[in-house]
């Protein structure tokens, strides 16, 4: 048993080796038995953590009371976001937690199958749950089949129906729901898609009860969570945090610069919030008035010697190239958004030009893809051009700002890939 | 009890993985549909009220010649008016 306020929770333990199902036993104690699932969550308020922040209790009841012979758990590791690492960081901790909360989820449904979904680019990530699967089957074979899928990782392939999507039909594409809410399906069978974290989250509250999980955290947003904080820190880590704490206590647990110029929250479709805001407590309900959100977890610290504009130009840039290319606002929006940035950061003579036709074609762009996947990019550009006025004018008047000449950038994003290269099946 | 609501607005909706900007739809409901630079259909917000029938008209046009049957209509019945409810006679 974990104490009520000791933080870390879900990352309890060392890293450097996953827990094994004994130790984990040892630690967390035996299974539960009794309290439903779903009355426990809706008690606990859980949300869910891979950026929907949709509540995790009404998902359940939903799901519960659909009729179906089979029901499908899938469990979202995929880590879509590179500047997220709490997937792995928690595989490589408490797997357990993980599969166990995977288990009471099914069994809460009336599951017949738990699809375990990581990235094969993220081998890490698969050794372990591969490992603790394994571990499981041979202590005693679970009532509820695990098994491990490994679609391609790219940034929309973590998306809920694109994760489906896979799954059926092995193609990582995200679907057109017209109807919300809307429920996604393998051949008949509903499914119940979960974050890791999530389900990390579920197995403690079943164990502990509702109360347990809500001694830390604000009435609002309840309970711990996790973020990966990158950028001008002294290394990136993922950290443990109780909802409720101050960005600016999380940075300096993370070793962060003293004076951040900006930081990025939520991820790459996340938005930006300015470096005189950071006394905000990490929650859903405070940060949404400021326009950003917790989102997955991610913040990127910029220092002062950034450009925001640059550094918005490298992510949009990545972006569009992970689009599936399946809706045409998305296909063709986002490498002109990217095209628009480019010449704003070059602060050329079509600087000014290239802002306004920014601005317009966010406007244009926005809630015409079939995902959220454009969504996310106007958001991140909106929000540039709101932290970055300053230099977004500096640059439309044709002069470069100083951190676009230093040319030291904080966001880590990944090498470009040729279109042609991309994975999607 | 016992009255049926007849749907009194449409919308129009797009699916925009089977669109692929052929931009038909602009051509027959002109009044309903605008393309944005890439050609790809941006359909005015709101329901549209049936009552307008040249509208629902150019809609079915434009439902109808999509070469990629990418565009639908969807009729909203009226909210429930709140009625005072059966008076009780004594």
């Amino acid at each position: 048993m974990i104490e009520e306020t000791t933080l870390p929770r879900v990352l309890s333990g060392t890293s450097a080796r996953p827990r094994t199902w004994e130790q984990h036993l040892a630690v967390f104690g035996p299974p539960p038995a009794g309290a439903s699932l779903s009355d426990q969550l809706d008690e606990a308020g859980l949300r869910g953590r891979g950026g929907g922040a949709f509540a995790t209790a009404r998902k359940v009841r939903h799901l519960r009371d659909l009729r179906g012979r089979h029901k499908f758990v899938v469990v979202n590791a995929m880590e879509g976001e590179p500047a997220s690492h709490k997937d792995l960081t928690l595989a490589s901790t408490n797997p357990h937690l993980i599969l166990d909360g995977a288990q009471y989820l099914a069994h809460a449904i009336g599951a017949n199958r738990i699809a375990v979904c990581a990235a094969r680019d993220n081998p890490r990530v698969i050794n372990h749950l591969q490992r603790a699967i394994h571990e499981r089957e041979r202590s005693g074979t679970p009532k509820v089949a695990f098994e491990l899928q490994t679609p391609p990782w790219r940034y929309v392939a973590g998306e809920e129906s694109a994760l489906v999507h896979w799954l059926d039909d092995h193609e990582a594409l995200p679907q057109y729901r017209p109807d919300r809410p809307h429920v996604a399906r393998i051949g008949q069978a509903p499914v119940l898609v979960d974050n890791a974290e999530t389900c990390a989250h579920v197995a403690l509250i079943h164990r502990y009860g509702a109360a347990w999980y809500r001694a830390l955290g604000t009435e609002g947003s309840p309970g711990s969570t996790l973020v990966s904080v990158s950028g001008a820190v002294a290394r990136p880590v993922v950290l443990e945090v109780a909802l409720g704490a101050t960005l600016r206590e999380i940075l300096d647990a993370a070793h962060a610069v003293a004076r951040p110029r900006a930081v990025l929250l939520g991820g790459y479709g996340g938005s930006w919030l300015d470096g005189s805001l950071l006394d905000v407590p990490y929650t859903h309900e405070d940060l949404e008035p400021l326009g950003a959100s917790i989102g997955a977890g991610v913040i990127v610290v910029l220092a002062d010697d950034a450009c925001g504009i640059v550094e918005t130009q490298r992510v949009v840039r990545w972006m569009a190239n992970e689009s599936a290319r399946q809706c045409g606002p998305c296909a063709f929006g986002l490498p002109a958004l990217a095209d628009d940035l480019s010449h704003l950061a070059r602060a050329g003579r079509d600087a000014g030009v290239a802002r306004d036709r920014l601005i317009e074609r966010c406007r244009v762009i926005e809630g015409r893809g079939a995902c959220r996947h454009p969504d996310g990019v106007v958001r991140l550009v909106r929000s540039a051009l709101r932290v970055f006025a300053d230099d977004a004018a500096d640059h439309s008047r044709g002069v470069a700002c100083s951190g676009a000449l230093t040319g030291s950038t904080y966001v880590r994003v990944p090498a470009l890939e040729r279109e042609e290269e991309l994975v999607w099946e | 009890m016992g009255v049926r609501r007849r749907p009194d607005t449409f919308t129009m909706r797009v699916n925009p993985i089977l669109c692929d900007g052929f931009g038909h739809c602009a051509e027959l409901a002109p009044e309903l549909v605008h393309l944005d630079e890439w050609g790809y259909p941006i359909i005015v917000d709101g329901p549209i009220r049936l009552s307008v029938p040249a509208a629902l008209d150019s809609a079915r046009y434009a439902v109808r010649g999509c070469p990629r049957q990418a565009l639908r209509l969807e009729y909203q019945r009226p909210a429930r008016a709140e009625s005072p409810g059966r008076r009780r006679i004594d």
